[in-house]
């Protein structure tokens, strides 16, 4: 086929293109996969029985602070990712800042506590089940981001991937949320960034293999 | 002084070119199919250039790449933003696919012997360089007949999809899934 019979032949009957494309399938992928991970999260592991006390106490909406921005800057930058020629810009710079923030609340908290608690206070009573879990209740948004990103045209494949990784690892974090009973900022600071980077490195390490187009 | 003026007169063309190819591909989205067909040409033309002078080495493999890049470009043309300067867009588009078909080729030349120096030799002067070796049209009767039909009779026939629906038996929908799913699998050939 020659170049001007195949420019003839996607050019004839081309329907219209509906605009939107990219903010549905985002709003799609979202919203099915954190329906998923609450469902999985009240099967599997359960909600926090003292739930509603915990949201009266001010750490426990840090903990929520930290997955949330996290989640907020893996979505700036998936969606650029997501179009050709369309660069990230300073969305990379930003990922350091809630991570720098939970780390000096955890010095602080470190410091100001008893020699004797403070391993305590870093390994909780979950420290081994925190990241498998949260990466276990990244996996329906891990699904659906990259069933996202597939519509799409990525063309740097690893970050894609890892940019799609931890927007996943971060919403099954802000999940995981809901269960978690650990309260101290150095757990926190370790284990739920841990989590959320597992997924972030299987994403890197599958883009290539699955966003190409 | 020269310099500068010629400089700003080059910035000039193409920001007129990207004006002009951006209206038409615009039109093309919301369904006009002549614009269309003007931006494709004129994305080929400027495809075949830009690819050329960086495969200086593989000229007859530049048709291929224009034809596989032209096919991208159609099945992406839903992540092209109206906000976003078309000349990213397709650039990125363009370097994407070369740089897999670059890839791709270290992938076969380690594989195979590599080409001999008079090889290369002859295919630099072969006549025949804006001929595609790799036939779209043998790969689109590989297709599944669900997809192939709605091709065949919607994009190079020109039939509506009404006319397809009732010639093939499929329903409407399944022959607009058929051609835009067909048009992805054909891009997924290309790239084996």
């Amino acid at each position: 086929m020659k170049t001007d019979a195949l420019i003839a032949m996607l050019a004839t009957n081309a329907a219209p293109v509906e605009a939107g494309v990219l903010l549905r399938r985002y709003v799609l992928a979202l919203g099915a996969g954190l329906a998923f991970a609450v469902l999985l999260m009240a099967v599997v592991l359960g909600v926090r029985p003292d739930l509603p006390e915990a949201t009266r106490l001010p750490m426990f909406w840090v903990k929520v602070a930290l997955p949330l921005s996290l989640l907020a800057i893996a979505i700036a930058g998936a969606v650029r990712l997501a179009r050709p020629g369309v660069a990230i810009g300073r969305v990379p710079a930003a990922l350091p800042v809630p991570v720098a923030a939970i780390w000096i609340l955890s010095a602080a908290a470190l410091v100001a506590a008893d020699p004797g608690q403070r391993i305590a206070m870093l390994l909780g009573d979950s420290w081994l089940m925190c990241p498998l879990n949260i990466a276990m209740l990244s996996m329906p948004v891990f699904a659906g981001v990259f069933w996202a990103m597939r519509g799409l045209a990525p063309t740097r494949l690893a970050l894609a991937g890892a940019f799609s990784g931890l927007l996943a690892g971060s919403a099954g974090a802000l999940v995981y949320c809901l269960h978690c009973p650990e309260m101290a900022a150095p757990f926190i600071g370790t284990w739920y960034l841990l989590g959320m980077a597992i997924p972030a490195v299987a994403g890197a390490l599958l883009g290539p293999r699955l966003l190409r187009w | 002084m020269g310099a500068a003026r010629e400089y700003m007169r080059s910035r000039e063309r193409v920001g007129a070119q990207e004006d002009h190819l951006k209206d038409l591909l615009l039109r093309g989205l919301s369904g006009d199919g002549v614009a269309y067909h003007a931006f494709l040409k004129a994305l080929s033309a400027f495809l075949r250039a830009f690819l050329r002078g960086r495969l200086a080495r593989v000229p007859d493999e530049v048709e291929d790449l224009v034809q596989e890049t032209l096919l991208a470009i159609h099945n992406q043309r839903h992540t092209y933003d109206a906000s976003q300067p078309l000349t990213a867009w397709m650039h990125a588009i363009a370097r994407y696919k070369m740089i897999d078909f670059l890839r791709r080729r270290a992938g076969r030349e380690a594989m195979n012997d590599p080409l001999s120096d008079d090889d290369e030799l002859l295919a630099a002067s072969d006549e025949e360089a804006r001929e595609a070796r790799r036939d779209l049209a043998t790969l689109l009767e590989r297709l599944p007949d669900r997809q192939r039909l709605p091709i065949l009779h919607v994009k190079i026939q020109g039939l509506s999809v009404a006319e397809t629906a009732k010639l093939t038996g499929l329903s409407e929908s399944a022959v607009k899934i058929g051609v835009h799913r067909g048009l992805k699998a054909l891009a997924a050939f290309v790239r084996k």
